[in-house]
């Protein structure tokens, strides 16, 4: 469990860290390795299906959800495992690489020298992240039609939801890598979203938490996320969806907002 | 240690890489108290020198030895009696300044009281005591060289190897490093180092060879060596950019040797004034002269070539 | 040198034990910086098992062979949190002292021999997974998810789970070519481990194939001793069978780093 979003979180510590950030741009330029670690990257959720949603599935055997419904275990933790994976792959490309590029390897410095505006590299670099992000998503769809765990419609319709996610916390990544003041700062965050990712409605429903700690949770972007894709895939009705995606639009309006005030104030300072 | 017995004695001594061979059978002496440079461009087979020296990297023919041990079978006893400072600093950023010669001291088994004191003084040397407590990221590059020097006395060695000891560096942390090296030698250590700075060269070495593709191609002090493979002065005429070639040609025969660049036209002579006389004597008017003493950048040139290595 | 009495007093030698002097440069550096890995080697598995734990267990009416998930589950997580400890600290950190703080070729130029520059890195390595793992008994002891005094022998054996994994990733880390090569170990090795290695579920439930291949990793080891210790139950295979394992896998990995870091450092 600790694997899924430690391998970014402890690996880099200190000064190796440091150090690795500016010796990234060597690697990105570089070769077979680093393209399979892009191509692969979609691997992680779906072996993480198969441990926890089929491996412990089998042990806990069906759940039944509020509204009555009962689902299999690997249908229930399914998306919350995409929404996990949308949330940390566009949190690691936008805190991590943003912040590196702009302290370490001064790459914005050298674009702002050029008509591009601070506000236009965000978008440029949310573009690319959500890209990706959303390769991996419909990689995921597929698996989880594959096996039954939802139907085509669904992850048709799960799709834009998976992208819209994407953005929620691309756009809050860049607005909180603006606040990140050294990589210490990487750890705070690592372990915040490694909480989100436990306490997220993601391995039993929000219910089954005590009652402070399930209003806490709900207010939360991940569970909004996971609500609103388990909602999607295992066919609830209802209109709560409806809050889900405000919040999230919201959510993707201020983060731009702020990361594009703050980026203006540190580049041209 | 008797005076006759040299720190560091190699013979023939030859470093191959699978079918690269970087030093190629060079014969090399360095005696106590005294300050030794390879001096050669790059890949000439300094650095894989040095490393031999420093006993990690073991000769792949020819002998070596260093404070009268085999480097192979003696490294961690020789290693002992010497400090290395890199041509790039390897300092623990996550330590003090003062912590990176503590703990270094502490490969030398250096009790923990005595490596204390030492780093003090150290730092005193190396002018670094008011940074004793700082991190060493943040410090400049001339400090990290200067605290790599430190580092590399921790154990009072009986011979510092020092691989490009200022490359890097802005004027005056190479000055400032010169002269803390300067007063090294005063005090009796002995030092090897490496440059491709002919000015350093000059300011820090009693005797040196000159390397080229892995051989020694001269040796001797720096004013020797300008003295047997160049002329007393040097004079630098230009010329109208087109029209240089025309006059090379009528430049011949004067003074030993003529060097036609594609910007100047250099004359190497005993009497720079004299030859200066005799180009105008023969109606030439260059765009600009200028009579110079010649260095050990000009013995460089012409030992090692104007080809550029990378 | 304006007082040459400390210069004098300065008789440089072998240390005693040069891999201390080695694993002491690590534990000054690490003076600094624990603060930061706290929250991933100890707090983080705590919360898993809190969220995934105790949260899941809920669930899992029948318990697996009878044991409540979580007891069942936590030996599981103390191993593979050893694990990844142990690998995180042999990757990256291993990684910069070749290639980007270059502490390696400092240490090669005293008086180390390659063992004992191995050693004393592979021994703040034990350090530190010593440390979370003992950490981590004691909050999970709280719990009550420990239900044998045995549980104490979970100590030893993580020390020889994280040396039989530690050792060969050093292996691995001095030969990368780029650190590209780490997050493919992180990819393709430990997280299927971590995952399929009886940590969250029963190895028997895995189709045969990949039953065999579980059996293989040595996190499986580690986990069956870890449970059969907190449990108090005999492990599915014998002790000495699995220590034997583990001691080979530590002393392969031993050889081929040291083989890669002669290779890197003296060439």
């Amino acid at each position: 469990m600790v694997g899924l979003v430690l391998p970014r979180l402890v690996s880099f510590e200190g000064a190796p860290r440091r150090s690795a950030s500016v010796a990234e741009r060597n690697f990105t330029s570089l070769k077979s390795a680093y393209w399979l670690v892009l191509f692969s990257g979609f691997l992680e959720p779906v072996l993480y299906l198969f441990s926890i949603g089929i491996g412990v599935g089998a042990l806990v055997g069906d759940l039944t959800l509020p509204g009555g419904r009962v689902v299999s275990y690997a249908a229930f933790v399914a998306p919350a495992m995409l929404a996990s994976s949308a949330m940390t792959g566009a949190l690691a490309e936008t805190t991590f690489n943003f912040f590196g590029k702009m302290k370490y390897m001064k790459l914005y410095d050298g674009i702002i020298a050029t008509p591009v505006q601070p506000f236009e590299i965000a978008l440029g670099e949310l573009g690319w992240a959500m890209i990706r992000g959303s390769l991996y998503s419909a990689a995921f769809l597929v698996v989880m039609v594959v096996m039954g765990l939802t139907g085509v419609g669904a992850a048709v319709t799960a799709f834009p939801a998976a992208v819209l996610v994407g953005f929620a916390f691309g756009a809050l990544g860049m607005a909180v890598a603006t606040f990140m003041r050294s990589w210490q700062d990487f750890d705070l965050m690592g372990s915040a979203q490694f909480t989100l990712f436990l306490f997220s409605g993601t391995f039993v429903p929000a219910e089954a938490y005590p009652a402070v700690l399930r209003w806490a949770v709900e207010l939360t972007p991940l569970y909004r996320s996971v609500h609103l894709i388990r909602g999607i895939a295992v066919g609830a009705s209802g209109w709560s969806w409806l809050l889900d995606v405000a919040y999230l639009l919201v959510l993707t309006a201020v983060g731009l907002l702020v990361a594009s005030q703050r980026m203006g104030r540190l580049l041209y300072k | 240690m008797t005076i006759a017995q040299p720190l560091i004695q190699a013979r023939g001594l030859v470093k191959r890489f699978g079918d690269f061979t970087a030093v190629d059978g060079i014969d090399v002496e360095v005696r106590a108290g005294e300050a030794f440079g390879f001096l050669g461009p790059n890949g000439a087979g300094k650095s894989s020198t040095m490393r031999m020296v420093g006993c990690i990297s073991p000769p792949s023919g020819g002998e070596l030895r260093i404070l009268g041990m085999d480097p192979v079978r003696d490294g961690p006893a020789i290693r002992a009696r010497l400090g290395v400072c890199p041509q790039l600093d390897n300092l623990d950023p996550e330590l003090t300044v003062r912590e990176n010669l503590t703990t270094y001291a502490r490969y030398f088994g250096i009790p923990r009281r005595v490596a204390r004191e030492r780093a003090a003084e150290l730092l005193d040397f190396v002018q670094l005591t008011e940074r004793a407590d700082s991190k060493v990221e943040p410090l400049s590059g001339g400090m990290k060289r200067r605290l790599t020097i430190a580092r590399a006395l921790v154990n009072n060695p009986e011979i510092v190897l020092l691989d490009e000891p200022t490359t890097g560096l802005d004027p005056q942390a190479r000055h400032l490093v010169w002269e803390r090296l300067f007063r090294l030698t005063q005090q009796g250590v002995t030092l090897v180092l490496t440059t491709h700075y002919m000015d350093e060269a000059e300011q820090l070495c009693d005797r040196l060879v000159v390397m080229d593709g892995g051989r020694i191609v001269a040796e001797g002090s720096p004013r020797a060596l300008i003295e047997e493979h160049s002329t007393r002065e040097v004079v630098e005429l230009r010329f109208a950019a087109d029209s240089q070639e025309a006059f090379a040609g009528k430049l011949d025969g004067l003074g030993e040797r003529v060097e036609v660049l594609p910007d100047r036209i250099l004359l190497y002579v005993a009497d720079g004034d004299a030859a200066v006389a005799e180009v105008t004597a023969l109606g030439l008017v260059p765009a600009s002269v200028l009579v110079r003493r010649s260095s050990l950048e000009d013995v460089f040139l012409h030992l090692t070539g104007r080809t550029l290595v990378d | 040198m304006a007082d040459m009495s400390v210069a004098e007093r300065v008789r440089p030698a072998l240390p005693r034990v040069p891999a201390l002097a080695v694993l002491a440069h690590y534990l000054v550096g690490y003076r600094r910086t624990w603060r930061a890995g706290v929250f991933s080697s100890f707090l983080l598995p705590v919360l898993t098992v809190l969220g995934f734990g105790v949260g899941v267990g809920a669930y899992v009416d029948q318990g697996v062979g009878g044991v409540p998930y979580l007891a069942w589950l936590v030996p599981g997580l103390i191993a593979s949190t050893a694990l990844q400890v142990a690998i995180g600290e042999s990757t990256w950190p291993v990684l910069s002292n070749f290639r980007w703080i270059k502490t390696y070729f400092a240490q090669v130029a005293a008086p180390l021999r390659i063992g004992d520059i191995l050693a004393g890195h592979l021994a703040f390595v034990l350090f530190r997974v010593f440390t979370s793992t003992a950490a981590f008994l004691v909050v999970t002891a709280l719990f009550g998810a420990l239900r044998s005094p045995w549980a104490v022998a979970v100590l030893p054996v993580v020390l020889l789970l994280s040396l039989a994994v530690a050792a060969p990733t050093f292996a691995f880390s001095a030969w990368a070519p780029s650190d590209s090569y780490l997050a493919l170990l992180f990819r393709f090795a430990v997280i299927p481990m971590t995952l399929f290695a009886g940590v969250f579920f029963p190895v028997e439930s895995l189709p045969s194939g990949l039953r065999q291949l579980a059996y293989a990793t040595p996190l499986w080891h580690g986990v069956d001793l870890c449970r059969a210790a907190t449990l108090g139950e005999a492990p599915q295979w014998s002790v000495g069978g699995h220590l034997l394992y583990l001691a080979a896998w530590a002393l392969a990995g031993w050889l081929l780093a040291r083989r890669a870091f002669r290779r890197s450092l003296v060439v």
